[in-house]
């Protein structure tokens, strides 16, 4: 029998599709207010048609049928339309009628999001659960000579320091000489990291540094803030809390007009600059601002016409090799601030960080190295990037640590890692176990998200639409009719809750092992993990 | 936890009175081995304070290899110390074919060197010494230093004492330190018995360094031929210390600031904040975490005592002008110095280093809060 319709390869049914919506109409009341959330307009008001077999009580009329229409809700299946599993209309409905289940078999609909010969392109992670951070216990509890310290009294002083720390005798020379001494930042080692301003939207930023604003100035927590590529708004490059801010830079400039002209009239120094060359999400790639996004308000801060796709390119467009570039732009940014701000490269996890590494070891002003590992998150990517590309932070991390070790440079370049820490929720366990295999500190992006503005991505491709400016939280969107659904206020708050309570956590980790002084950098001995390859990697323990 | 003691006198001591307060303090430590180190020699020795003394534990192979290869480098015999064995060791103690207390005169083309060269040249024989002993298992090496004697051995310190009949006054000396109990958080190893040692600067204590490994780490990558061993995770303030007066040119008064470096908000009101800030961050990967009491020594034979930041371990400093002894509990103290006033002595905070001078006259308290002496 011929279809009714025409059916082409990428017709596909519910059963395709990777979300499938549940609606009841026996609960829903048609408020329509599910379809007036749904960022992606995956579902629409719909006019079904029913038949009901009518039974005369008299026997002798035969049974006969009516037919009614009724209205509800209906599940697109055009793949430009498909539900992303987000949950918004079971957020907003009064009665629980809808709701999205993941489809309980690989879909079908990812052979065909690449419509027009665009490949699918995407925000969020790389959507694997499971990871070695982890798996890492820590084994090494203080029982016998040392009993335990308590988290709860003893005097704690977790700082990393950010910036290049010259050996003891040489820092001594310059001092008694005095000589130029790198510039040093002590900071809480939990770091936002760079999410543009075009990336977010301008609630969550709001909160974001009005929640940094009070754990600095209330806390006593000298948390900082990486502005991602895409500059800083004005007002605040010529405030006093610009020294909570970590300035980056990228091959695009974005941005970088305001910041240089903002210079003489910076009150403050910002905390540091750093130069982005890579990121975990999609190692290799530049920066994506997509179309959606660029509004008049981006558009003026970063310099660019309104409604345009705004990628960075790979590499710094006016530097030949990446030794070259490490080199000029790290003395260059430094020289803009008079050589009083730490400058420090963020790459992407890859096997040849060594490389920039031993580079940076023998550069006086490069201030400290970022590595993002293969979780890190975006905003938006090639999806083939996020899934298949990429070096876990763990093995990178320790490799260029030990390297650090060997040299006996070993925090002198200090080195912070991002990507995944607190993927599965994890978030203190997870940056302890970076610094114990020698980090200085860790960057988070995704888990603030999640945390303090309730983003609803998840490791199973839920939402992950950040790209498109369709962010049913409004979060990563720049249209007014979403972020106002986000209240700056509450992220802030939020932002505060996650920082007090990673400390509570931080602590219950270091003091059964003995550390309260300093972070316990490197004390690879406190480490096990049940895994021999893992362990004989990472060079820790193998416990079973 | 281990317990110590360590004497300064004006004059020598025996061995013995420092094991028997140990004694005293047993409840404190399992009698699993004793460490001492001897210095500001009496006895013989004391004619010979220049000569470097060599002390450890050879078998009959060993001593002949010992001989044969400071034969080869110029070293001749001076003097030495023989310590007499009964056949059967006592309970709990191994069966050692010769304890060596031996003081050499230096090869002749060592008359002009310098003395820097001297000590790093003395440092490498005794390396040598200890790889040479680990290959074949028939030497280990405590110390090659002037004025110097160390001895350490498994079992109960003051039975240990009288097996090798530690009372013989050829052994006395101004300057005794000793520690009570084996190493216990890592593989049982005899060169893990306190004190430690390099190039006069000793250390010795209770409890244990949780930051020992990156520590380990940082100071194996100095460069510097004797940070090595690290048997136990203590073994780190000797080579501290080395380091702190040694390559940064600081004095005692600046360990501490090393060690356990004062928290920000007291560095901006201290009088060397700016200073100290610097030292803090560069050092940041030699901050100990504690629980530690630290007693230490000096090559001008200047001891000392301090705490971890916590102040998480006992330690007392008491006696009177001429004798003064450190002691993890006061009932060490007493037995040294029974007629000391009592009034007088001084446990160490978590801000303190207390400092005997060679001159013995007092007990100098260094306050981290206070200004440092100006540096030279």
């Amino acid at each position: 029998m011929q279809a009714n319709a025409k059916i082409t390869p990428s017709t596909l049914s519910l059963k395709d599709l990777p979300w499938q919506i549940d609606w009841s109409r026996d609960k829903c009341t048609l408020c329509g207010q599910c379809t007036a959330a749904c960022p992606v307009n995956a579902i629409e008001l719909g006019v079904f048609r029913k038949r009901i077999v009518e039974v005369d009580i008299n026997a002798a009329t035969q049974p006969g049928n009516i037919y009614k229409v009724y209205h509800g809700i209906r599940q697109r299946t055009d793949p430009a339309y498909h539900c992303v599993g987000c949950g918004m209309c079971a957020m907003v409905c009064p009665n629980d009628a809808i709701m999205p289940y993941h489809n309980d078999e690989a879909d079908k609909l990812r052979f065909h999001l690449n419509r027009g010969g665009q490949a699918e392109r995407r925000g969020g992670r790389r959507n694997a659960p499971a990871g070695v951070l982890d798996q890492i216990k820590f084994t090494r509890i203080s029982m016998l000579t040392d009993p335990a310290l308590d988290a709860g009294r003893h005097e704690f002083e977790m700082r990393a320091l950010l910036g290049r720390i010259l050996p003891p005798e040489e820092n001594m020379k310059r001092v008694r000489e005095h000589g130029w001494v790198p510039p040093v930042r002590e900071i809480y080692p939990l770091i936002i990291g760079g999410m543009s301003f075009g990336a977010l939207s301008p609630p969550m930023w709001e909160g974001l540094q009005m929640g940094v604003a009070y754990l600095n100035e209330e806390m006593g927590m000298p948390v900082r803030i990486s502005t991602g590529e895409g500059g800083c708004p004005p007002r605040l490059l010529r405030s006093r809390f610009l020294r909570y801010v970590i300035l980056q830079i990228a091959s695009g400039y974005f941005g970088w007009d305001e910041i240089i002209h903002a210079i003489p009239e910076m009150k403050v120094d910002p905390c540091a600059v750093e130069i982005k060359y890579g990121q975990g999400a999609k190692p290799g790639d530049g920066g994506l601002l997509m179309w959606h996004k660029v509004n008049d308000l981006i558009s003026a801060i970063r310099g660019v016409p309104k409604g345009v796709s705004l990628p960075s390119p790979p590499t710094h467009q006016t530097k030949y090799s990446i030794e070259e570039a490490v080199a000029k732009m790290i003395q260059s940014m430094s020289m803009a601030w008079g050589f009083r701000v730490p400058v420090y490269p963020k790459i992407s996890g890859t096997s040849t960080s060594l490389a920039v590494l031993n580079n940076l070891s023998r550069n006086p002003y490069a201030a400290g190295l970022a590595i993002d590992g293969e979780d890190g998150g975006t905003g938006a990517a090639y999806n083939v990037s996020l899934d298949h590309m990429g070096h876990p932070v763990a093995s990178c991390l320790r490799d260029c640590y030990l390297n650090l070790v060997k040299l006996g440079q070993q925090n002198e370049i200090p080195l912070f890692a991002g990507g995944g820490i607190g993927k599965n929720g994890n978030l203190a366990a997870n940056a302890a176990a970076l610094i114990m295999l020698g980090a200085s500190g860790v960057q988070v992006g995704k888990y603030v998200m999640q945390a303090a503005a309730g983003c609803l991505g998840s490791e199973t491709r839920r939402c992950n639409i950040c790209n498109i400016g369709l962010c049913p939280k409004g979060i990563t969107s720049q249209d007014p009719r979403l972020y106002r659904r986000l209240d700056a206020e509450d992220v802030a708050q939020r932002v505060v809750d996650m920082y007090v309570s990673f400390d509570t956590e931080l602590r219950k980790i270091v003091a059964p092992l003995g550390r309260s002084t300093t972070l316990p950098i490197g004390m690879s001995d406190a480490l096990g993990i049940a895994d021999k390859a893992a362990a004989d990697r990472l060079q820790i323990q193998y416990v079973v | 936890m281990c317990r110590l003691i360590a004497i300064t006198s004006d004059t020598p001591q025996s061995p013995m009175t420092a094991l028997n307060a140990l004694d005293v303090m047993r409840e404190g430590h399992d009698g699993s081995g004793v460490g001492l180190c001897l210095r500001d020699l009496g006895g013989p020795l004391e004619e010979m304070k220049d000569e470097p003394i060599l002390s450890g534990i050879f078998t009959e192979s060993g001593i002949r290899r010992l001989d044969g290869y400071m034969i080869n480098l110029g070293f001749l015999t001076k003097y030495k110390i023989s310590i007499k064995i009964p056949k059967v060791p006592p309970r709990g103690v191994p069966k050692r074919d010769m304890y060596l207390i031996r003081a050499y005169e230096y090869p002749e083309e060592w008359a002009d060197m310098d003395q820097a060269e001297k000590e790093a040249r003395l440092v490498n024989i005794r390396l040598a010494l200890q790889e040479m002993g680990r290959e074949n298992q028939d030497m280990i090496v405590f110390s090659f230093w002037p004025d110097t004697i160390m001895i350490k051995e498994i079992g109960d310190p003051l039975t240990v004492g009288k097996y090798l009949e530690l009372g013989n006054e050829k052994l006395n000396a101004r300057i005794i330190m000793a520690q009570g109990r084996q190493n216990t958080n890592y593989a049982i190893d005899l060169y893990a018995c306190h004190p430690f040692f390099i190039q006069g600067f000793s250390t010795m204590t209770n409890g244990e360094n949780t930051a020992f490994v990156p520590i380990r780490e940082y100071l194996k990558s100095r460069g510097e031929p004797g940070y090595t061993g690290f048997y136990s995770d203590s073994e780190v303030f000797v080579h501290i210390l080395h380091y702190t007066l040694k390559h940064l040119g600081l004095g005692v008064d600046a360990y501490k600031h090393v060690i356990t470096p004062l928290q920000d908000g007291d560095l901006e009101s201290h009088p060397n904040g700016d200073f100290l800030t610097h030292l803090k961050r560069t050092c940041r990967k030699l901050i100990i975490d504690g629980p530690n009491c630290v007693i230490g020594l000096l090559p001008d034979n200047t001891m000392f005592m301090t705490q971890d930041r916590k102040k998480l371990r006992p330690g007392v400093v008491g006696g009177q002008s001429g004798t003064w002894a450190f002691s993890s509990e006061v009932c060490g103290l007493d037995y040294v110095l029974p007629g000391r006033d009592k009034h007088t002595d001084f446990q160490p905070m978590h801000l303190d280093t207390a400092v005997v001078r060679p001159d013995r006259r007092e007990v100098h308290i260094c306050k981290q809060m206070q200004r440092l002496p100006r540096l030279h």
